[in-house]
C-alpha cells in the first residue's frame, strides 16, 4: 500500500461571496478522520452564499467520506448555501447524486414527555379500563360464537377441534406425568414432617388424596398447560396475524373467533378434566411412594386414602379444571389475536398469554376456594 | 477486463435423491450484473442458496476469486461472506429493529466506527436508497417497496464486492421496480461491485443485465449463457428465445411441462 495520507479538511473563507472546503488525504474506514461536528460549527458562522468543495488532493475514499460529504450537503441545503463540487472523483459524484435525489424525510415533531408523565394515575386507570373492556369484548365474541355453535350455524370445523384435542391432550401426558408424581411426593413430604410430631403419619394418605384432588392436581396441570398450550395458542395466532392469515379468514367471510378461537377453547376445556383425572391418579401414587419410604405399606396407604376419598373432592377438582381450561385458552387466544405484526410482537404475545393465564388461575382458584369454604363444600 | 469473480464448476444440486439441476458450469465476471433466469420451479432460488452457502451442493464446486467456497471451513466462509451484501426475497429485515438498527448491525459487528460515525454512515446508506429520515421506523411501518430498499441499504452497509438479490422487484410496481434497477446500476457503477440476481422480470433483465444463465426445468441443466439481449435474438434454444420474447407456444409448454 502506498504511503497513507492523513484525512483532513480545511475551510477557507476568501471573501463574503465564497468559501472553499478542501478535502485531503485518505478517507477510509480504519484511519483517523475528522469529525463532521468540527466543520458544522465552522460552516454555521460563514455567510457566503456558496461553498466550493475541492477534492483535487483527495486520496482513497469509501463510505466514511460519503457520510461526511452528505452531512455537509444537507447542512448547505438547510442554510441555503450553494454546494459547488469541484473535481470530485466520478464515483463520489454519482453516489452523492443518488443519495441527494430524495430529500430527507422529516417526521412531524413530537413533544417528548418526561418519564414521570407516564406515571399519571388517570392514564394508568384508563389503560386498565381499556384493557378490561377489550377482554370483555373478546369474551363476548367468544360467547356469541359458542351460541352459534350450539345453534349449528357456526363455521367451526370439527377437524380443527380434533387436532387441538390431540395437541392439548395426549401430547401433554409425558410432562403432566412427571410434574404430578413429583408434586404428590412433595405434598407427602410436607405433611409427613408435621404429622410425625403427633405420631399420625398414617394421615399422610388423607392429606395427599384430599390435597391432590381438590387443589394441587388441577393447579399444577393448569400451570403446565398455561406454559405449554396457552403460549402455543398465542404464538400460533400471532404468527397467523403476522402472515395476514387472519385477514384472509376475515375476507373469506368467516369469523376468526369461530374458526380459530372456538376450537382451541373447546379442545382445552374438554381435555383439562381428563388430564386432571390422570394427574390426580399419579399425584396420589407419588404420595404413596413417599409414604412407603416412611414405613406406611401400600395397603395401609390405600385403605386410609379410600376413606378420605369422596366424590365431592373429585368434583371440586374437575369443576376447577374446566374453569381453568377456559381461562388459559381465553388468555392465550386473546393475546394471539391482539398480537402485533412482527417477530418480537409474537414473542410478547406468548409471554403475555402465560403471565395473564397464571394470574387468572390463581385469582380464580382463590375465589373458588373462598366460595366453597363459605358454602361448606 | 474480464476476470471470473465467481466460478461455478460442474455443480449438481439435489434435495435428497431429487436432482434439481446438474452439471452447471459458468463464470460470473467482476463488475457483471449477472441474472439467473428460468421458468418457475427450475431451481433459480436453489442456485442462489448454493452460491450463498445456505445449501450444500451434491457435487461440484463454487469458487470466489479463485478460492473454493464449498471446501472452505466455517471460518474461511465467514471471511468470504463479509464481502457480500444480500437482499432476500421478502427483505429479511429484522422486524424487531428499526431501520437504523438494521443497517447498524453489520457496522457494529465488523467495523470499529464510533457511534457518531455509524449514525452518519447509516444516514448516508439510507439516503442512497431514498430513505433518509426513516431511521426510527420499524419494517412493519413502511411499504413493501421501501422495505426492499431498506434491505438494500443494509446489504450495502459494508461496501460489499458482491451483491446478491433474490427477486429484487417482485411485488413492486413498474416505476418502483425501474427505480430499484437504476439504483442497483448506480451503486454497482460507483463501487465496482459484482451483482448477482435471480429474477424473471424481463424489463429488468434487458434493462440492466450484462450476463446471464438460463436454467431449464425439463432437461435439469443450463441451456444458455450470455448477454440476455443477444440470447433473445441468437440463442439456438427455442425455449430461451420464447422466454425472453415472452411468447407462449406449444413447444415451450411441452418442454417446461
Amino acid at each position: 500500500m502506498s504511503q497513507a495520507q492523513p484525512a483532513e479538511f480545511e475551510l477557507q473563507v476568501e471573501d463574503r461571496d465564497s468559501a472553499v472546503l478542501t478535502l485531503r488525504g485518505d478517507w477510509v474506514h480504519g484511519r483517523e478522520h475528522p469529525d463532521y461536528r468540527e466543520l458544522r460549527d465552522e460552516l454555521a458562522v460563514i455567510s457566503a452564499p456558496e461553498l466550493v468543495v475541492d477534492c483535487s488532493a483527495l486520496g482513497t475514499w469509501d463510505s466514511v467520506l460519503m457520510a461526511f460529504l452528505l452531512q455537509c450537503y444537507n447542512q448547505c441545503r438547510d442554510e441555503n448555501i450553494e454546494f459547488q463540487p469541484r473535481e470530485l472523483p466520478e464515483g463520489v459524484q454519482r453516489l452523492l447524486q443518488v443519495a441527494t435525489a430524495v430529500q430527507p424525510y422529516k417526521p412531524p415533531a413530537q413533544r417528548r414527555r418526561p418519564w414521570y408523565a407516564r406515571l399519571h394515575l388517570g392514564e394508568l386507570l384508563r389503560d386498565f379500563l381499556e384493557r378490561s373492556r377489550e377482554t370483555l369484548a373478546f369474551i363476548g365474541e367468544v360467547s356469541i360464537a359458542l351460541w352459534k355453535l350450539l345453534l349449528g350455524r357456526s363455521n367451526t370445523r370439527f377437524v380443527d377441534f380434533r387436532t387441538f384435542c390431540y395437541q392439548a391432550g395426549p401430547n401433554a401426558i409425558a410432562i403432566i406425568s412427571l410434574t404430578s408424581v413429583l408434586v404428590g411426593m412433595i405434598l407427602a413430604y410436607l405433611g409427613a414432617v408435621q404429622l410425625r410430631q403427633f405420631g399420625a403419619e398414617i394421615y399422610v394418605a388423607d392429606l395427599v388424596v384430599i390435597g391432590t384432588l381438590r387443589e394441587m392436581g388441577v393447579l399444577m396441570t393448569a400451570v403446565v398447560m398455561a406454559g405449554r398450550t396457552g403460549a402455543a395458542y398465542a404464538a400460533q395466532l400471532g404468527t397467523m396475524q403476522t402472515n395476514e392469515e387472519i385477514d384472509a379468514i376475515v375476507t373469506m367471510g368467516v369469523s376468526p373467533v369461530e374458526f380459530l378461537v372456538v376450537p382451541r377453547i373447546l379442545a382445552l376445556v374438554v381435555m383439562m378434566p381428563l388430564l386432571t383425572l390422570y394427574a390426580n391418579l399419579l399425584g396420589v401414587i407419588g404420595g404413596g411412594i413417599v409414604a412407603g419410604g416412611m414405613g406406611i405399606t401400600p395397603l395401609m396407604y390405600m385403605n386410609e386414602g379410600e376413606q378420605a376419598l369422596s366424590l365431592v373432592h373429585l368434583n371440586v377438582g374437575l369443576l376447577k379444571s374446566v374453569i381453568f381450561g377456559a381461562l388459559i385458552a381465553v388468555a392465550g387466544c386473546r393475546a394471539g389475536m391482539n398480537s402485533g405484526r412482527s417477530s418480537a410482537a409474537v414473542g410478547e404475545a406468548a409471554t403475555e398469554a402465560v403471565v395473564i393465564a397464571i394470574v387468572y388461575l390463581i385469582i380464580a382458584d382463590a375465589a373458588i376456594n373462598i366460595i366453597f369454604q363459605q358454602v361448606g363444600i | 477486463m474480464a476476470e471470473a469473480h465467481i466460478a461455478v464448476r460442474e455443480l449438481t444440486m439435489a434435495y435428497g435423491s431429487r436432482v434439481i439441476q446438474r452439471d452447471l458450469s459458468f463464470d460470473i465476471n467482476r463488475g457483471d450484473i449477472f441474472v439467473i433466469m428460468g421458468g418457475s420451479g427450475c431451481g433459480k432460488s436453489t442456485l442462489l442458496k448454493h452460491l450463498l452457502g445456505l445449501v450444500e451442493p451434491a457435487a461440484g464446486d463454487i469458487l470466489y476469486a479463485g478460492d473454493s467456497f464449498v471446501h472452505a471451513n466455517a471460518n474461511a466462509r465467514d471471511v468470504m461472506r463479509r464481502g457480500w451484501g444480500i437482499t432476500y426475497q421478502s427483505g429479511g429485515l429484522f422486524s424487531a429493529m428499526t431501520l437504523a438498527e438494521n443497517v447498524e448491525l453489520p457496522l457494529q459487528l465488523y467495523t470499529d466506527h464510533s457511534p457518531a460515525d455509524r449514525a452518519a454512515i447509516i444516514a448516508y446508506k439510507l439516503a442512497l436508497v431514498g430513505l433518509d429520515g426513516y431511521q426510527d421506523f420499524y419494517p412493519s411501518e413502511i411499504s413493501g417497496g421501501m422495505r426492499k430498499r431498506a434491505a438494500l441499504a443494509r446489504a450495502i452497509a459494508l461496501d460489499p464486492d458482491i451483491l446478491f438479490f433474490d427477486e429484487p422487484s417482485a411485488g413492486l410496481d413498474p416505476i418502483s421496480s425501474r427505480l430499484l434497477d437504476d439504483l442497483i446500476v448506480q451503486i454497482k457503477e460507483s463501487t465496482g461491485a459484482t451483482v448477482v440476481m435471480v429474477t424473471h422480470e424481463l424489463p429488468s433483465i434487458f434493462g440492466i443485465a450484462t450476463n446471464s444463465v438460463y436454467l431449464d426445468a425439463a432437461s435439469k441443466t443450463m441451456i444458455a449463457y450470455g448477454n440476455p439481449r443477444e440470447l433473445r435474438e441468437h440463442s439456438d434454444q427455442p425455449v430461451v428465445r420464447q422466454f425472453l420474447a415472452r411468447e407462449a407456444s406449444t413447444a415451450a409448454q411441452e418442454k417446461t411441462a
